[in-house]
C-alpha cells in the first residue's frame, strides 16, 4: 500500500474473493494478504510491508490461488484480488510451501537468538514457532561473516542474520529518496551493502532497522541495551521538531532506551527521523538539571525549591511594585507541553498581569500568521494539486513531513514550487525559483499573477515556468487544492519578508491552505495556549476574550507586550527586571546573539526553566529543573495544529518538576493561584476556556483518538478516527513489548460528540489582521551594491541545539562549520575550496572555513545556523534582528 | 533416421572467413532483409508464422506468436537475448563468433516485422572474440545502410546497440536481461506482468527473442515459411542446432533437421557423436541442457521433437545433450550441476537462494562419503519445497524458473540411479572412483 490508497477512499465497487472458504468483498486493487488480514486470515509474511510497494522475494506469504489453468502457488503479498478468486492459505500444499520457506529462512540464519537484539520481538522467530518446521534438517556449515559491520554512522549490519527481505533497501529508495543501500553479490552470498565511497548516511536510516524483521540491522544506541521482556513502552508524541510524529517510548530499568514510530495515517505513517529516534539521549545526559539552582552573589548554587521559588517571588513582587507588570516578561515554552504552556499563560497574563510572552525566540513569524492563516493537514499537504514551499528545506527542519511531501510528488505527481535562496532536498522534484534572500514576497506575488510588481533582478524563466505551473495545476475557486508550507527556513530572510508572503499569498488564494514549517516541537501548541503577545488561548486575541475567560482569569493585561525580540530590545535598555526563560536558551537560540547579550547583561534577575545546563542558565540568578520528553504527560499540537498526548514513561532526574507544577507555585508564592492542582484540571480549563480547543482534554486524547490525535479546532462533524491495529509484523518491537507508562483517567468529554475537520477558520480578529498584513505594500529588501553578499542562514537537522548536542549519538554527526560561497566568486576573492577568509558585516568581522557550492547564486553565501564552535562567533552574531537582510562582506586574510 | 535435409543456420560454416561481411555478401546475406523490405510488416510476420518457427532459446516458445503478443505501443523494442551461459550449452557461442551478420539480418527482419524502435543485443560478456566481431558485424552494417536511417534507401530506419553481460547466468531469464540492460542489479522480474511484450524493456512493450531464432529469419524469409515448416514434424519444425558434449567421440555441434533425427542417431551415428568414448555403455543423457530431467538408454529412440521429449518428461531446451557412461559418477554430475546453479542464483527470493546451496550441500557431503540414509529423502523433499509434485513441467514457489531448475537433475537422477546413490552413503565413499 502507498501514500495514495492508504486514506482508503471509498470505491464503491468491490469483488467478492474466497478465501478459506469464507466469501470477503474486498476494493479491486487490494492485496490478497490485506483482505485475508481484513477478514482475520493472518497470512505469515516477511518482506511486505504496508506502507511499501510489494516485491514478492520472501516468498513466505505463498497461499494457493485460483487462476485459469486451477490452483496454483501466488505470493498473496503480491497478488491483486480478482472476481471470482479463490485463496486457500492452509491447504496442505500451501502449508508445505511456507514451511519450506521458513527452513530456507533458517538455513543460513544464525541461531544466536540468545545474544542477538531482535530476540524476543522477532517476527522470523515468531513465525518459525507459528508456521515453521519443529526440528531443522540442516547439518552443513551456515554462511558466516564478520559479525556486525557499521555501514552508516547509526546502522550497524550483521549479513548473517539478514534475510534479504529488502526492506531496508526499498525504504531507502521508495521512501527516503536516497538509495543508499543496496544488494551486492548473489546466491546466499548476496548481502546487503552501501555503495564503496558512501556510507549510509541517512536522517533516516533508524527506520531501517526498525523495520528489519530480523536483527541483522541494529543502531548503536540501543544495542545490547535491553531485552524485549525487560522493556515497557508507553505510546508518546516524538518532541524532536514540530512534525509530532507517533512514537512508543521505551525504558528498561527506569531509563529511555529505544524509540520506536507508531503508524499514523495522518501523520508519520510508521517513520520517524533519526533525530526524533535518537535525540532521547538527551534525556540521560550529564548535562541535565536535577536540583534548584540560586544564584546569591557570586555564582550558581544548588538550593532548594523553596529557597529558590521565594527568590523567585521576591524578584517578581519587586518589580511589580517598582516598576509595574510591563518590567517582567516570558520567553521561550515552544519545549512545554500544552498544559504547561496554558500555566505559564496565566501565570504571566493572568496573575502577574504582563503580556510581554512570545514562544518564539525572534526564529519565527509572527503569532498572529501563524494562527491566523487557514490552516492544511499534512495529508491535505500530499493531496495538494500544488505546494508552494516557502524558502524552506524540509528535510533539515521537519524531515518526516519532507518524506511525507517527497513520496506524494514521486508517486501521484504532486506538483512543488520550491521558492528558494538555494537548493533544498526537494528541489530535485520541484519547479525551482531561485532568488536573493530579501525577494520573497516578489516571488510569490509574480508566480501568483501579481502585475505591477517589479522583477529586476529575478529570474525570468523559473519564475514564468512556476507560474505556468500554479496556472496549469487546475486549482478550484480562490486557488482550492494549494497548499503553503512556510516557516523561517532561511533566518537570513527577516520574519516580515515572509510574513508578507504568505499573506500576500492568502490574498491572492482565499481559500489555499498553509501549512506552518516552524520547527521546534510544542511550538503551535505554546502558540495556541497564548504565549505571545495579543493572544490569549485558544487562538483569539485579546479583544475577542470571552466571558467565561475574562470570569475565570480576571482583568487581563492593560496594554499589549512586546514579542521576544522586543522584549530582549527593552530589556537591552534596562527595562525589564525580572526575566523568566521558559526552556529556552536565549543566548544560543535567539538569531541576534548580540541583542541577547546585551539583553541578559541587563536583566538583574533572570529565572530559567530548563531542563539542561546551557549558556542561558550559565547566566541565570535562579534556575528551576523542570521534567522533560518522557518525564511527563500531557499534550502537544503539531503543524497541522493535532493535539496528540506526549506521555510520562521515566521519572524526571532528581527533584525536578512538572513545569506547570512550577507555574502554579509561583503564583502561589506571590499571593494567588491558577486554580488547578492537576494536570487533568488544566486540561479541563484549556477544554472550556480556550475556543480552538473546545472539548479537547486529556481525556479525549488519551482515549479513542489517542493514536491518531486531534485536530483542533473541531467542527460539529463527528470525528471518524480510524484507529488501526499495529501489525506486529510491519513494525517490529512494538506489540511484543508490555504497554505500562501512566495512563492518565478518562474525563468527562472522553468520547466526546466532536470534530471532523469542518472547523477550520480561524477567528475574525486573526482573520482582520492577516488581511492587514496581506492588503499591505510587500516587504522586500533593498538591492544591496555588487560587493556584498548576502547572507542564507540554514538550519541543519544535527546542529549545535541542547537537544542533538546531549545525545551522544547524534552530537558527532553535526554538519562541519563553513561557509558555503559560488566557486566563481572564491576565484574573484583569491580564496580556495576549504580555506579561511574574513565575514564582515557593520558589527563585527569573523574568519570563517569556506566551501566552493557550485549550487548557489553567486549573491548568495550560506551558513548553517548557530553552527559555531564554542566560545566563537556563529551565524547567529551576523544578524540584527532590525534589519530585513544579513549583507555581509567577503574579505581574504 | 539422419536426413539430408540442408544446414540453414550454419550453412556458411565451411569458411574459415564466415564473420566477415565480405564472405556474407557473396553468400546471399541481407538479401533476406532486403526482401523482406519489399514485403509488407506483415507478410513477414506471416512467414515466420508459416515457418512455426519456434524460439531456440529454451522454451520452445513459437516466435510468430511471440511477435503476434505485442502490445501496441508508440515505443517499443526488439532484445536479442545472447546471454547463453549455461554449461554444457554453446549454439549461440557458435553463431556469434562464426555467424554474426547473419543474428544482425535476422534481428532487422524482426524488427520491422513487429515495428521495433530500437534492437538490443544483449550478448554474453565473456564472448569476447564474439563480442568482438559482432560489434564488428555491426559496425560494417551501418556503414553499407543496412542499419541506421532508412535502411536501403527505404523508409525503415533503426538502430541497434550491442550489450555486453557483467557474467551473470540468470541475466540469461529474460526480464533479468531486461533490469540489467536497463542499468539495474540482473533480477528476475515478479509476475504479473507475465509476458516482456506486455511491459518489458523501460516498461514499454519488448519482444526478446534468442540469438539462433533470430539466425534463422534470413533464410526463411528468402525461402518461405513453408520451406522452413516442410522440414521437421508436427511442431517442431525446420533445423536446430544441437551441442553435444560429454563422453562422446566427437562432441560439437551438429545441425539436424528436428524430429526426424533421434538421440540415439546423435549419439552413436558415426558422422554425429559416433558413440560413447571407449566403446563404454551409455549409462544416462541429458537431452536439453543441464536444467532439464535426465534420460536413460531408453528415451534413445525419442526423435529430436520439442513435444515428444516434453511427454517424456523432460525437454529439448536449449538443444545441448550430454552423455554420461557407465564410468560417470551421477552423484558427482549431479551436484556439479548443482553447484552450478546454486552459485548463479541471484539471490532475490528465498527458495532458490537458500535451497540451492542447501541441496549442493548436502549432493557434495553424499559424494564425499559423509552421506547419510535419510540424505535421499530430504533430497527430494527439498527439491519438492522448489518445484512442489516434482511435475513436469515443474510448478514453482520461486519469481523465476532458475530455483524449480534445480531438482530436475537431482530428482531424475535419485529416480533412475537410487542405488547409486545408496552405495555412496553405505560404502562411505564414491563407488566410481571418482573423488
Amino acid at each position: 500500500m502507498t501514500e495514495l490508497d492508504m486514506s482508503t477512499q471509498e470505491t464503491p465497487v468491490t469483488v467478492s474473493v474466497t478465501i478459506d472458504g469464507n466469501v470477503v468483498q474486498a476494493r479491486p486493487g487490494e492485496l490478497i494478504i490485506e483482505v485475508a488480514e481484513r477478514a482475520g486470515v493472518f497470512i505469515p509474511r516477511f518482506c511486505y510491508h504496508p506502507r511499501m510497494e510489494p516485491v514478492g522475494v520472501c516468498r513466505m506469504c505463498l497461499v494457493e490461488v485460483s487462476g485459469p489453468r486451477g490452483f496454483s502457488l501466488q505470493p498473496s503479498c503480491y497478488l491483486h484480488v480478482a472476481e471470482g478468486q479463490e485463496v486457500i492459505t492452509n491447504s496442505p500444499k500451501a502449508r508445505k510451501a511456507q514451511e519450506g520457506v521458513l527452513e530456507f529462512l533458517l538455513v543460513n540464519h544464525p541461531l544466536d537468538c540468545p545474544v542477538c537484539d531482535k530476540g524476543g520481538e522477532c517476527p522470523l522467530q515468531d513465525q518459525t514457532m507459528a508456521h515453521g518446521p519443529g526440528e531443522t534438517r540442516f547439518i552443513e556449515q551456515k554462511r558466516h561473516w564478520p559479525k556486525p559491520i557499521d555501514i552508516g554512522p547509526l546502522v550497524s549490519l550483521d549479513r548473517e542474520r539478514c534475510i534479504q527481505c529488502a526492506r531496508c533497501t526499498r525504504f531507502a529508495s521508495e521512501v527516503a529518496g536516497e538509495a543508499l543501500i543496496d544488494f551486492a553479490f548473489r546466491s546466499s552470498e548476496i548481502e546487503v551493502a552501501p555503495f564503496a565511497l558512501e556510507p549510509f548516511s541517512s536522517y533516516f536510516a533508524g527506520n531501517t532497522v526498525q523495520i528489519c524483521p530480523v536483527g541483522a540491522l541494529t543502531a548503536p544506541p540501543y544495542r545490547f541495551k535491553s531485552r524485549p521482556w525487560d522493556l515497557e513502552q508507553a505510546e508518546s508524541t516524538c518532541e524532536g521538531c514540530a512534525v509530532g510524529c507517533r512514537t512508543v517510548a521505551q525504558s528498561s530499568a527506569g531509563a529511555l532506551v529505544r524509540y520506536l514510530g507508531v503508524d499514523v495515517d495522518g501523520v508519520n505513517q510508521s517513520w520517524l527521523c533519526d533525530k526524533g529516534r535518537y535525540g532521547f539521549e538527551a534525556v540521560h545526559a550529564s548535562n541535565r538539571l536535577s536540583l534548584p539552582l540560586l544564584n546569591r552573589g557570586e555564582e550558581l548554587e544548588e538550593s532548594t525549591w523553596h529557597d529558590a521559588l521565594l527568590a523567585v517571588s521576591d524578584s517578581v513582587q519587586e518589580a511589580l511594585r517598582e516598576y509595574g507588570p510591563s518590567s517582567i516578561a516570558f520567553i521561550g515554552g515552544a519545549r512545554l507541553t500544552n498544559e504547561d504552556a496554558f500555566a505559564f499563560a496565566k501565570l504571566a497574563k493572568a496573575v502577574i498581569g504582563t503580556d510581554s510572552v512570545d514562544a518564539q525566540l525572534g526564529d519565527g513569524l509572527p503569532a498572529e500568521l501563524v494562527l491566523g492563516l487557514p490552516r492544511a493537514t499534512i495529508n491535505e499537504a500530499v493531496k495538494a494539486k500544488v505546494v508552494i514551499v516557502l524558502n524552506q528545506d524540509l528535510r533539515e527542519e521537519l524531515p518526516v513531513l519532507f518524506l511525507r511531501l517527497r513520496r506524494s510528488v514521486v508517486e501521484k505527481s504532486t506538483a512543488v514550487i520550491d521558492c528558494s535562496s538555494v537548493t533544498t532536498s526537494l528541489s530535485k522534484y520541484a519547479t525551482s525559483v531561485r532568488y536573493v534572500p530579501g525577494d520573497l514576497a516578489r516571488v510569490v506575488a509574480l508566480i501568483s499573477g501579481e502585475s505591477n510588481v517589479d522583477a529586476l533582478g529575478l529570474d525570468q524563466d523559473q519564475i514564468e515556468l512556476a507560474k505556468m505551473r500554479l496556472s496549469a495545476a487546475g486549482l478550484g475557486d480562490g486557488g482550492e487544492g494549494l497548499v503553503i508550507v512556510c516557516g523561517r527556513g532561511d533566518l537570513g530572510e527577516s520574519a516580515s519578508i515572509v510574513a508578507s508572503a504568505a499573506a500576500t499569498l492568502h490574498r491572492l488564494f482565499p481559500k489555499a491552505r498553509f501549512l506552518s514549517a516552524l520547527r521546534r516541537a510544542n511550538v503551535h501548541g505554546a502558540l495556541d495556549m497564548g504565549l505571545a503577545p495579543g493572544m490569549l488561548p485558544g487562538r483569539v486575541t485579546f479583544e475577542e476574550r470571552s466571558d467565561a475567560l475574562v470570569r475565570a482569569w480576571g482583568p487581563m493585561p492593560a496594554e499589549r507586550g512586546s514579542d521576544a525580540i522586543g522584549t530582549l530590545e527593552a530589556a537591552a535598555q534596562g527595562k525589564i527586571k525580572v526575566l523568566f526563560t521558559l526552556g529556552a536558551d536565549v543566548l544560543s537560540d535567539v538569531p541576534d546573539r548580540d541583542l541577547a547579550k546585551r539583553a541578559l547583561a541587563k536583566v538583574p534577575t533572570v529565572i530559567a526553566i530548563a531542563t539542561h545546563h546551557d549558556s542561558t542558565t550559565s547566566a541565570a540568578t535562579v534556575v528551576l529543573p523542570v521534567a522533560g520528553e518522557g518525564e511527563r504527560s500531557g499534550t502537544v499540537t503539531n503543524i497541522e495544529g493535532r493535539v496528540a498526548p506526549t506521555t510520562q514513561k521515566i521519572v524526571p532526574p532528581g527533584v525536578s518538576w512538572p513545569a506547570w507544577m512550577v507555574a502554579a507555585e509561583i503564583a502561589r508564592k506571590i499571593g494567588s493561584d491558577l486554580g488547578f492542582e492537576s494536570l487533568f484540571e488544566i486540561s479541563e480549563e484549556i477544554a472550556a476556556l480556550a475556543p480552538a480547543y473546545h472539548g479537547v482534554n486529556l481525556g479525549l486524547a488519551n482515549s479513542d483518538a489517542r493514536r491518531e490525535g486531534v485536530v483542533v479546532p473541531v467542527g460539529p462533524v463527528a470525528i471518524d478516527i480510524r484507529s488501526r491495529p499495529l501489525d506486529p509484523i510491519a513494525t517490529p518491537g512494538i506489540s511484543s513489548v508490555e504497554e505500562q507508562g501512566a495512563p492518565i483517567r478518562l474525563g468527562k468529554t472522553a468520547r466526546a460528540t466532536l470534530a471532523g475537520d469542518a472547523g477550520l477558520e480561524s477567528s475574525g480578529g486573526l482573520q482582520r489582521l492577516v488581511r492587514a498584513l496581506g492588503a499591505a505594500p510587500l516587504v522586500v529588501a533593498p538591492r544591496a551594491d555588487s560587493y556584498t553578499y548576502r547572507l542564507s542562514i540554514r538550519r541543519t537537522l544535527y546542529d549545535q541545539g541542547t537537544l542533538v548536542q546531549s545525545s551522544s549519538s547524534l552530537a558527532p554527526l553535526r554538519a562541519p562549520f563553513a561557509l558555503r560561497v559560488h566557486p566563481q566568486e572564491l576565484a574573484r576573492l583569491g580564496v580556495k575550496d576549504g580555506e579561511e577568509l574574513m565575514i564582515r558585516t557593520s558589527r563585527l568581522a569573523i574568519r570563517v572555513n569556506v566551501i566552493a557550492d557550485a549550487d548557489l547564486a553567486r549573491q548568495v553565501v550560506v551558513l548553517g545556523a548557530r553552527a559555531e564552535e564554542a566560545g566563537t562567533f556563529g551565524a547567529f552574531d551576523l544578524i540584527d534582528a532590525q534589519e530585513l537582510v544579513v549583507d555581509v562582506r567577503l574579505e581574504s586574510i | 533416421m539422419i536426413t539430408n535435409a540442408a544446414p540453414i543456420v550454419t550453412r556458411r560454416m565451411g569458411y574459415e572467413d564466415s564473420h566477415k561481411l565480405s564472405r556474407y555478401l557473396e553468400t546471399g546475406g541481407y538479401d533476406g532483409f532486403k526482401k523482406a523490405l519489399t514485403m509488407s510488416r506483415e507478410d513477414v510476420a506471416d512467414q515466420v508464422n508459416r515457418a512455426s518457427l519456434l524460439g531456440r532459446g529454451g522454451a520452445g516458445f513459437p516466435a510468430g506468436r511471440k511477435w503476434s503478443m505485442l502490445r501496441s505501443a508508440t515505443t517499443s523494442y526488439l532484445v536479442i537475448n545472447g546471454d547463453e551461459s549455461e554449461p554444457a550449452t554453446f549454439k549461440d557461442h557458435l553463431l556469434v563468433e562464426r555467424d554474426p551478420h547473419q543474428i544482425i539480418e535476422g534481428a532487422l527482419i524482426c524488427a520491422y516485422a513487429i515495428g521495433a524502435s530500437q534492437i538490443f543485443i544483449f550478448c554474453r560478456g565473456e564472448f569476447a572474440l564474439g563480442l568482438e566481431r559482432l560489434q564488428q558485424a555491426c559496425n560494417e552494417a551501418y556503414e553499407i545502410g543496412a542499419i541506421g536511417k532508412s535502411i536501403f534507401g527505404s523508409s525503415f530506419s533503426i538502430d541497434l546497440v550491442i550489450h555486453p553481460g557483467a557474467g551473470a547466468y540468470i541475466c540469461g531469464e529474460e526480464t533479468a536481461l531486461l533490469e540489467s540492460l536497463e542499468g539495474k542489479r540482473g533480477f528476475p522480474r515478479i509476475k504479473p506482468p507475465f509476458f516482456p511484450a506486455v511491459q518489458g524493456l523501460y516498461g514499454a512493450p519488448t519482444v526478446v527473442n534468442n540469438i539462433e531464432t533470430m539466425s534463422n529469419l534470413p533464410w526463411i524469409v528468402l525461402n518461405g515459411g513453408d520451406a522452413f515448416a516442410a522440414l521437421g514434424e508436427g511442431s517442431s519444425t525446420g533445423t536446430r542446432l544441437f551441442a553435444l558434449s560429454g563422453r562422446v567421440n566427437r562432441p560439437g555441434w551438429y545441425e539436424l533437421e528436428m524430429s526426424k533425427t533421434t538421440f540415439r542417431d546423435l549419439i552413436f551415428d558415426p558422422t554425429l557423436g559416433a558413440g560413447v568414448k571407449e566403446g563404454r555403455a551409455l549409462k544416462a543423457f541429458i537431452p536439453g541442457g543441464v536444467s532439464a530431467p535426465w534420460f536413460g538408454p531408453g528415451e534413445l529412440d525419442l526423435g529430436l521433437d520439442q513435444d515428444a521429449v516434453g511427454k517424456a518428461g523432460s525437454m529439448l531446451g536449449s538443444g545441448s545433450v550430454v552423455v554420461m557412461d557407465e564410468s560417470t559418477c551421477v552423484v558427482r554430475a549431479a551436484w556439479r550441476i548443482t553447484r552450478f546453479f546454486s552459485r548463479e542464483s541471484c539471490g532475490q527470493c528465498t527458495p532458490c537462494r537458500e535451497g540451492g546451496g542447501w541441496l549442493e550441500q548436502i549432493l557434495r557431503r553424499i559424494e564425499e562419503g559423509k552421506g547419510r540414509e535419510t540424505d535421499l529423502d530430504l533430497l527430494m523433499d527439498v527439491c519438492d519445497n522448489l518445484a512442489p509434485g516434482l511435475t513436469w513441467p515443474p510448478q514453482q514457489t520461486t519469481i523465476c524458473v532458475l530455483g524449480p531448475s534445480i531438482p530436475s537433475s537431482i530428482a531424475s537422477s535419485i529416480r533412475m540411479f537410487r542405488d547409486e546413490y545408496h552405495a555412496h552413503i553405505r560404502e562411505g565413499r564414491c563407488p566410481m572412483g571418482s573423488r
